[in-house]
């Protein structure tokens, strides 16, 4: 399996970014290796959802390497989101995830372009913000909106690497634009539940950062088209009991 | 009768008998009686692994089964 993106190399012309590359992501290498490198730069991934899960994906997206990050979220900060967002500070609480989400990847990584959008993604504005994207990261909080990105993702051919949380309970898959996707997990879409057990269990930090940390993984295996990619399974942890299993869906 | 390994995960383990990972049930008993017998509520029941692979609420189950349900998760 190759990768989503077109490969590049590095050349002469890009000796002084090669130089600074090759010191900023000096711990990247052997597991990827410069060439792969490359490719992350080259690559633009879409982030939805910019709360527990979208905080700490888009700090590993910027950190490792990926060279364009669309973020997306239409809400504020308020003070629930301080147990788990890494986004979220007491000085931030009423100002736009999507900013703060700018502005922490313009700390860690310079090198990284930000598109932010202070919006939620609909049909209407769907193709500006994740037209142009490789990958997109599932990282909404409600089961009705998973469908509608799965749909948008969908029509423009675009993977789509989806994580959910609830409690200490998590799950990560990667849906294809030619799978079946989310009503193998959640039935039909029709008679799906808007929301899931995070209403009753809430949402833990040391959880969302770990089913976050899934999603980054299959972000950069879809890239790089290497490793084994959740499609059509689906990765299920309760922290509670240790349990990691992956589940065929089909 | 034949004996399977439950696991219910999330809001559902509260339903879990004493001893899950031996659990004695007559043969012929599918998914949906299980869940019936716990008082598991339907809408609670999002997905069913029978040895690591998603089935049906009408699968029939067999000795020695792997036994998994999932409430539906969808926090962020």
């Amino acid at each position: 399996m190759t990768g989503w993106v077109s490969s590049r190399r590095w050349g002469e012309d890009d000796k002084v970014d090669t130089m600074d590359m090759k010191k900023r992501y000096a711990r990247n290498f052997q597991s990827i290796s410069l060439s792969e490198q490359a490719l992350l730069a080259d690559t633009r991934v879409c982030v939805v959802g910019l709360g527990g899960l979208g905080g700490g994906v888009v700090e590993m997206l910027a950190r490792i390497g990926i060279g364009t990050l669309d973020l997306v979220d239409g809400d504020v900060f308020d003070e629930t989101n301080l147990n788990r967002q890494l986004l979220s500070t007491e000085q931030g609480i009423g100002t736009s995830k999507a900013r703060a989400a700018r502005e922490r990847v313009a700390a860690i990584n310079s090198t990284v372009k930000v598109h932010d959008f202070h919006a939620f993604l609909n049909r209407e504005n769907a193709h500006e913000i994740m037209g142009s994207a490789h990958v997109v990261v599932d990282c909404l909080d409600s089961i009705g909106s998973r469908f509608l990105l799965q749909d948008l993702a969908r029509s423009r051919g675009i993977p789509l690497v989806s994580g959910a949380i609830a409690g200490t309970s998590g799950q990560v898959t990667v849906i294809y634009p030619e799978d079946p996707g989310f009503q193998l997990i959640y039935g039909d879409p029709r008679g799906h539940q808007a929301e899931g057990i995070e209403k009753q269990l809430g949402n833990l930090p040391h959880c969302a950062l770990l089913v976050a940390s899934l999603q980054c993984s299959e972000v950069i295996k879809v890239v790089l088209g290497n490793g084994e990619v959740l499609r059509n399974r689906l990765l299920i942890c309760d922290l509670m009991t240790n349990t990691f299993e992956v589940m065929e869906l089909v | 009768m034949i004996n399977i390994n439950l696991n219910f995960f999330a809001t559902l383990r509260s339903f879990l008998p004493d001893s899950p990972k031996n659990m004695e049930i007559p043969e012929g008993t599918c998914v949906k009686d299980l869940v019936a017998e716990f008082g598991i509520p339907e809408t609670d029941v999002k997905l069913i692994f029978i040895n690591g692979k998603k089935q049906l609420p009408s699968y029939e189950l067999k000795h020695n089964d792997r036994v998994g349900i999932f409430p539906p998760v969808g926090g962020g």
